[in-house]
């Protein structure tokens, strides 16, 4: 491919003055921050055209088998510091993070009980690809803080590492000719599928957690799907590209990189990946700094986020993550996943006229608030924790034992799962089914105060759900009927 | 048995193994991907063939260029271009840059106020986000800049001595 250099129609740069102003200013550095001056490389092409190169010329070229002018020539990628090693760094930070995001994402899906009722299935088309699922539990109270924390904290950090790793293998998509074989043309679909998926899965991920829903469906479905389709070429691509990550690893020191200064940084050298320029311009910055360029954007990103999902004083180090400040101040002064105007709730709705009903088979009691307050209140310290990935540390809820309350609906032993409904017009999460496990468990509550206080309207005055690691959206406010033992 | 492995090389490219789990995972993909695509297909598969490209043909570009243009304006330290080989200026604007712009291209829709009901929906302040990233840029700039001057004044340090013995 180094031949292609000194084809007639392609020559090198040779000493014409456009040639030389180009290269003193398109020294590409690199860095995922620094696009070393790849657009330099498209001097040879306006050489070529200068030499009179017609289209005809141009058309022997690429029926010859060279690649025509432009990016799909290898010279035209000029950082020294692309290369496999440095593409396989990434690369491993990914291999271990996806993974990590795919099984927490997948642990997301589960904790919503989707198998348990059709209100709680944000997907219901999902076929076999729910497989997997299982009664989520409510011990300890804050696994889905911790799950859903790591996986939108860790998709944020990892952002500048994808970034990087695409920008390490540009070559490879611009590789000539565009399909070798039938094995390489497939190849390419997978990757089509591997990096639409990766990004797709980043974007629709990142535009939700901001609710800048701008995305073209439902995010459960878009993301849901989007993952499973991602993962099948992840697998493709990591049997076959880790040993081949495993060997360039290991052609460097990382120790010996990292003393390595931009003035001594060399290009690896050239291998079968095509990744290594060979025409290298001189480097403008060290594979440490790029290393640590990307690693800094992962640590900065890291600080202006990770406190939305850790709460207490930490909270405001999240400058620019959504749930970094406090809504206000008092008992009531915690993180509000959706206000009670936004969902349309009316005064009368949650007023002296409210009634909460409490059914089972063959029972219905409808009570007052002040009658469920006169029911043994009990104590729970509980988070909320959302699928965006913010939560708040334990709030001191009370109010009446769920369990309690299917007693009372003709269920004294064992409690059955519960169907919760709210007063909320319509929205996706008005309804949902909790499992006999979360309904059993003694910290959950249909909880009346919090910290002291009555409910406000925005966190479900005059009653809400309050379960051990529930989902944030599960723990229905507003709550006005119950009905035990019938999923929806 | 290994001559067949061998002739199928010749003419797929890979081994049978490759053609298996490709063939495997483009199943799973299409299984996944009906239900996908099910709703506003084209919208979806428009957002997915863009996820592929956005960054490899849109972002790339982009910051290809920019970096290119500042490495024009920025002269090195010994007076010559800025990406003369040692470096120079420009990983001082490069490094910090970069974080900004990243915090802004993962942050944008709360920073640039893309989010109309925001503040309904969570009752919290909107207008927080812009001013939060320009702080950061600034602090950003400014901690490259310190690193800049301790190293130029450890770089004239070194010089002197050997000013000196001369």
């Amino acid at each position: 491919m180094d031949a292609e250099e000194s084809r007639p129609d392609a020559p090198p740069p040779v000493p014409d003055g456009s040639t030389r102003e180009v290269n003193a200013a398109a020294e590409p550095g690199s860095g995922p921050a620094d696009p070393r001056g790849e657009v330099h490389g498209s001097t040879p092409t306006r050489q070529g055209e200068k030499a009179e190169e017609s289209k005809v010329g141009r058309l022997k070229a690429v029926l010859a088998g060279g690649p025509p002018p432009g990016p799909t020539r290898p010279g035209f990628w000029r950082s020294p510091i692309r290369g496999p090693w440095l593409t396989s760094v990434f690369g491993l930070v990914l291999l271990i993070g996806i993974p990590v995001m795919f099984v927490t994402g997948l642990l997301s899906y589960a904790a919503y009980n989707p198998d348990l009722a059709a209100v709680n299935d944000q997907t219901p088309d999902k076929g076999w690809l729910g497989f997997y699922l299982f009664s989520w539990p409510t011990d300890p109270s804050w696994l889905y803080r911790l799950t859903q924390g790591v996986h939108v904290t860790l998709g944020v950090v990892l952002v500048p590492v994808l970034l990087a790793k695409l920008w390490s293998v540009i070559p490879r998509l611009f590789s000539w000719p565009p399909v070798r074989s039938v094995a390489h043309a497939v190849e390419r679909l997978s990757l089509l599928l591997l990096v639409g998926g990766a990004l797709f899965e980043f974007v629709t991920g990142l535009l939700n957690v901001q609710l800048h829903y701008i995305f073209p469906g439902s995010f459960y479905t878009l993301h849901f799907y989007g993952a499973w389709v991602f993962i099948g070429a992840f697998v493709v691509h990591i049997t076959f590209r880790v040993p081949v990550m495993v060997r360039a690893l290991r052609s460097r020191r990382l120790r010996t990189e990292l003393r390595t200064d931009t003035a001594a940084t060399v290009p690896e050298p050239p291998d079968a990946t095509g990744l290594v320029s060979p025409r290298p311009a001189p480097a403008t910055i060290s594979r440490r700094g790029a290393l640590g360029t990307v690693g800094l954007g992962s640590l900065v990103l890291f600080a202006v986020t990770a406190g939305q999902s850790i709460g207490g004083s930490l909270r405001r180090t999240a400058l620019l993550a959504p749930h970094g400040q406090e809504p206000g101040s008092g008992p009531n002064g915690f993180q509000i996943n959706k206000t009670a105007a936004s969902v349309g709730i009316r005064a009368t709705d949650i007023g002296p006229q409210w009634r909460l009903v409490v059914r089972g088979p063959g029972h219905e009691s409808i009570l007052t608030r002040e009658q469920v307050l006169a029911l043994p209140q009990h104590e729970a310290a509980l988070p909320i924790a959302c699928v965006e990935g913010w939560s708040t540390a334990d709030q001191h809820w009370s109010g009446v034992r769920l369990r309690d309350l299917a007693a009372m609906a003709g269920f004294p032993g064992q409690a059955p799962e519960v169907f919760v409904e709210s007063v909320e017009r319509g929205g996706s999460f008005g309804s949902t089914v909790l499992r006999a496990n979360q309904v059993q468990d003694p910290r959950s509550l249909l909880a009346l105060r919090v910290n002291g206080a009555d409910l406000s309207p925005d966190h479900g005055y005059p009653a809400r759900i309050i379960v051990p690691a529930n989902p944030g959206v599960h723990n229905t406010k507003w709550v006005t009927r119950l009905t035990f033992g019938a999923a929806s | 048995m290994s001559r067949l492995p061998s002739g199928f090389r010749a003419r797929y490219g890979a081994s049978p193994l490759h053609l298996l789990l490709v063939l495997c995972s483009f199943a799973l993909a299409l299984y996944a991907g009906v239900r996908l695509l099910k709703g506003d297909t084209v919208g979806v598969a428009v957002w997915f063939v863009a996820a592929a490209l956005v960054h490899d043909l849109v972002l790339l570009p982009l910051y290809t260029v920019t970096d290119r243009a500042l490495q024009l304006l920025l002269p090195g330290r010994d007076g010559g271009s800025g990406a003369r080989a040692g470096g120079g200026w420009i990983n001082y604007v490069r490094v910090p840059g970069f974080v900004s712009l990243l915090l802004l291209v993962v942050w944008y829709p709360l920073i640039l106020r893309r989010v109309p009901g925001f503040q309904l929906t969570t009752g919290l302040a909107p207008g927080t986000f812009l001013g939060h990233w320009l702080l950061i840029t600034a602090a950003l700039f400014a901690g490259s800049a310190l690193c800049l001057l301790v190293s130029t004044v450890r770089a004239a340090r070194q010089r002197q001595p050997r000013a000196r013995k001369r």
